[in-house]
């Protein structure tokens, strides 16, 4: 006899989106362009960035039904809510469950589509089976053409990835530690080296699912939106340089779209292993700027954390500026002169401001008034660059610049 | 003073009528007012444009990007939104490049509007809430109040993405109606015409209320980019102000409580689990290929791990009568956990397959088990192995060794050949000649296909090929020419 039969749909999401609320992507980006036009389904999505239907008071975006089809796990991993050993309410979907909840959140606007991981029930094969129904009949039986993110879970059958790389949008399969010794000790069911090769996998067929220019046949679509993963941060005492250390080399061989960071959080019925404190939220902050660096401007680890101490990143200041203070003598750069990498290097100068100051100086040199319209701040830019009227003197070499750019500590207000 | 009344609020083809004949008599910008009537609901939308009543022939030419930013800004609420396009187009008849300024005050104006427009317009994708009219959940309406002239440019994301629904958008100034087929506009409406609520609304509000998670409390990030006048619109944000409330409480709650015992279930599960357990064989002898593959899995012997995909181990049948040893798995092996897949094995391939070396009847190992590189962006680089990790790996090669014993072992390149002699040999002096393992075990020493690849001179490395031919036949020979095994495997003796 079944007591899950007698949850209601509302209970049951409220258990199963409770659980899943530590998974931190909800990103609905960066697959192809898709739409539901000339069928009788619904449901479209676009190549650049997605669609937050709303926010949460934790600041984050809600684009995806993110649930899990099951909390039942057998693993039991001491950081997560669904671990084993947790007295947390269990509660598990159909795959009709999921499938209506899904059409009917849609057809509302109420989100851009479906994140479905699950806890491990019986086996990997059995837990990735049902997730891949689930999003076979939103494609197959219902014409959806929104967006379908799905957890890759290790070990499962490599046809069953494959269907998933065929249904979903992204996959992602989540390294969970930033160190293998770190994973052990907390998911002691987990093989660090079958995650990665889980990764691996998707990544192959991935490179081998993108079309060729030259080949005749196009090759079956594969998950057009890539991986993606995520790394808890604070649960062990691994440093900022370990995290983005890994980073690296994850992003170097398995073509992530993201890492995510999230901060380890306290939990429902945590356990005792664990550090019963408050998620640190600005390392997470930190952490992603520096991801950002890695990936967009140019910055190798060793110098992003070359700017902290002890292999932390810096807290009280990004880490760009963090770095332009310990790399003083390449400071001032010319913004009417010096190269594109160079100006991303910049504090204060990002991607776009950089693409607009390299359009404007085509025109007439730049001033430091022009500068001051074409970035967000000119405080924290002004110390480190030259303009046609400007120089920033003794300003960049000065030993209380660090304090001036500091933001003044500010109080937490509630609303 | 010319004066110019617009009907539309953000119809571009009704400004540029008037500002063609007024740039065309080069009317300055500050002599033209520019006005709008009729925001009722298109109530004059009869009525056509009028006013400007200069006449010109100067030429009049703008850049296609400039009318393509105008179709944009023009949606824009700014009363002054007319008259800043005059301006610019009017600045564009002197100065053509006028738009690439982007520190230009105008310019920098213009990219405000336009702005604000695509942000609403994203916006309203964002916050439109369609309830169904009726049971049947076919038909669909929203209310929605944008900031800005937004509905025309956004419906088209609304026919896309709800193709195979009914449904209707209204604003206070326009509202739009998709059939299925085609998208049609009608006059502004009210709140009230749309119906007060959905059953879905309630399950909607349990999902907000629970993906929430009150230990990361960031009420402005959530503001940033809710603003509170959307709220009204939404079933959801009447919630907000309470989950804020309890988040402490809800956060330090979860902080202090302590541990519970776990449910029954769990113990259940350990006690299976432990019963069940497939064993990773233990200890350091392995009776088995099999055996031994599945232990160097979790092999921690050197750093390498850790970045590496897992451990690639050798591949090929037990009683083969030679073995290949290369360097490390490369990029492409370390993903498919297979050796000499990859650009290298490619070439081994077709060097194999020119000297009639039979790869399938070959154990083809390396002499470290893991990739060694540097991540640099999207790649990864390939790293020589140090003697430290060569020395570690050494264990497996070992054991791989002591269970293929193989007739003749071929190293390719200097890490395979260190790993066998336990000293750095130059390639150039040792290949093709045939040498001896301490054991007795005949070793044949050639170049790694990868030092081919990266060879930039072509005839070198037509000739390092060459090479490499020749000792692939030489090795496979002497492996053949040992004929049958002599004796069978489990005696235990090594093949002379």
């Amino acid at each position: 006899m079944n007591i899950m039969v007698q949850l209601s749909l509302s209970r049951k999401l409220a258990i199963l989106s409770d659980a899943a609320k530590y998974d931190a992507s909800c990103a609905s980006s960066g697959t192809e362009k898709r739409s539901a036009k000339g069928t009788q389904g619904i449901g479209s999505t676009a190549p650049g960035s997605g669609i937050c239907h709303s926010y949460a008071p934790d600041g984050r975006c809600i684009s995806l039904l993110k649930i899990l089809l099951t909390n039942f796990c057998i693993y039991d991993c001491v950081y997560c809510v669904n671990r084993s050993s947790s007295n947390v309410a269990r509660a598990r979907f159909s795959a009709e469950d999921v499938v209506g909840l899904t059409l009917d959140f849609y057809k509302r606007n109420y989100i851009e589509g479906l994140f479905l991981s699950s806890g491990i029930i019986r086996s990997p094969d059995h837990t990735m089976e049902e997730m891949v129904r689930v999003a076979r009949s939103l494609r197959l039986e219902h014409g959806f053409a929104g967006y379908i993110h799905l957890k890759i879970i290790p070990n499962a059958d490599p046809a069953l990835v494959e269907e998933a790389g065929r249904h979903a949008d992204r996959l992602s399969t989540n390294i969970e530690m930033p160190t293998d010794q770190g994973l052990s000790r907390f998911a002691p069911e987990k093989r660090p080296e079958e995650i990665r090769t889980a990764m691996a996998g998707v990544a192959r067929r991935w490179q081998a699912g993108r079309a060729d220019p030259r080949a005749k046949a196009r090759p079956e679509r594969f998950a057009p939106g890539g991986q993606s993963t995520q790394m808890i941060v604070g649960a062990d005492p691994s440093s900022d340089a370990t995290i983005l250390t890994r980073s690296a080399s994850l992003y170097a061989g398995y073509g992530l779209k993201r890492v995510y960071y999230s901060a380890f959080s306290p939990i429902p019925d945590a356990s005792a292993n664990l550090p019963a404190v408050r998620p640190p939220l600005m390392r997470e902050h930190r952490l992603y700027q520096a991801d950002w660096l890695l990936r967009f401007y140019g910055f190798e680890v060793e110098e992003i954390v070359a700017g902290g101490s002890d292999g932390l990143l810096d807290l009280s200041i990004d880490p760009k500026l963090a770095w332009a203070l310990t790399a003083r003598h390449l400071f001032p750069v010319d913004v009417n002169r010096a190269d594109r990498e160079m100006l991303l290097r910049v504090p204060g100068l990002g991607a776009r401001a950089v693409d607009r100051i390299v359009a404007t100086r085509r025109h007439h040199r730049l001033r430091l008034e022009d500068v001051r319209r074409l970035c967000a701040s000119l405080a924290k830019v002004r110390p480190f660059i030259e303009a046609a009227d400007w120089s920033p003197g003794a300003l960049t070499d000065s030993g209380t610049l660090a304090e001036k750019l500091k933001p003044a500590p500010q109080q937490l207000s509630l609303f | 003073m010319h004066a110019v009344t617009l009907t539309a609020p953000n119809d571009l083809d009704q400004w540029r009528e008037p500002a063609r004949r007024l740039l065309a008599a080069r009317v300055p910008p500050d002599a033209v007012d520019w006005r709008m009537i009729g925001r009722e609901g298109g109530l004059f939308d009869a009525l056509a444009p009028e006013g400007g009543g200069a006449a010109g022939t100067a030429p009049v030419r703008v850049p296609r990007r400039f009318l393509e930013l105008a179709e944009t800004a023009i949606c824009h609420s700014d009363p002054g939104r007319f008259g800043l396009l005059y301006r610019i187009a009017f600045r564009l008849q002197a100065d053509r490049t006028l738009l690439e300024v982007a520190s230009d005050a105008d310019v920098r104006a213009l990219d405000g509007l336009i702005k604000a427009v695509r942000r609403d317009s994203h916006k309203m994708k964002a916050f439109v809430r369609f309830r169904a009219l009726d049971e049947t959940g076919a038909q669909f309406a929203a209310w929605y109040e944008p900031d800005h002239y937004v509905l025309e440019r956004t419906a088209p994301f609304f026919a896309e993405r709800f193709a195979g629904m009914g449904w209707a958008i209204l604003t206070p100034y326009r509202s739009v109606f998709w059939d299925g087929t085609a998208l049609g506009f009608g006059p502004g409406a009210r709140r009230s015409d749309v119906p007060e609520t959905d059953a879905m609304e309630d399950v909607w509000r349990t999902y907000f209320r629970s993906i929430f998670n009150p230990a990361r409390l960031k009420v402005k990030a959530m503001t940033a980019e809710m603003p509170r006048k959307f709220w009204r619109n939404l079933p959801e944000a009447d919630l907000v102000p309470e989950l804020i409330r309890q988040a402490q409480s809800r956060e330090a709650e979860m902080i202090a409580r302590k541990g519970t015992e776990p449910p029954r279930r769990h113990a259940r599960m350990v006690a299976r689990k432990a019963e069940g357990e497939p064993s990773v064989p233990a200890g350091e002898d392995f009776a088995t290929l099999e055996d031994a593959r599945a232990a160097a899995q979790a092999c921690q012997r050197c750093p390498l791990f850790e970045n590496a995909t897992r451990t690639v181990f050798g591949e090929g049948s037990a009683d083969a009568p030679i073995m290949v040893i290369g360097e490390q798995p490369g990029d492409s092996e370390d993903l498919a956990g297979r050796p000499f897949v990859g650009p290298a094995g490619r070439v081994l391939d077709a060097a194999m397959e020119e000297a009639g070396f039979e790869r399938a009847k070959a154990y083809v190992t390396n002499a470290v088990k893991h990739f060694k590189f540097v991540p640099r962006g999207k790649r990864r680089l390939h790293q020589k192995p140090d003697g430290g990790e060569i020395a570690a790996c050494r264990f497996w090669l070992e054991k791989e060794m002591a269970l293929v014993r193989p007739r003749v072992v071929l190293a390719l390149g200097a890490s395979a050949a260190q790993a066998l002699l336990g000293r750095t040999v130059t390639i150039s002096k040792v290949r093709g000649k045939p040498l001896a393992l301490p054991d007795g075990t005949p070793l044949m020493v050639a170049v790694h296909p990868s030092y081919i690849l990266r060879l930039p001179d072509p005839a070198a490395a037509e000739a390092a090929r060459a090479g490499l031919v020749a000792d692939l036949a030489a090795a496979w020979s002497m492996a053949m020419d040992h004929g049958e095994r002599a004796q069978p495997l489990d005696t235990g003796r090594r093949a002379p």
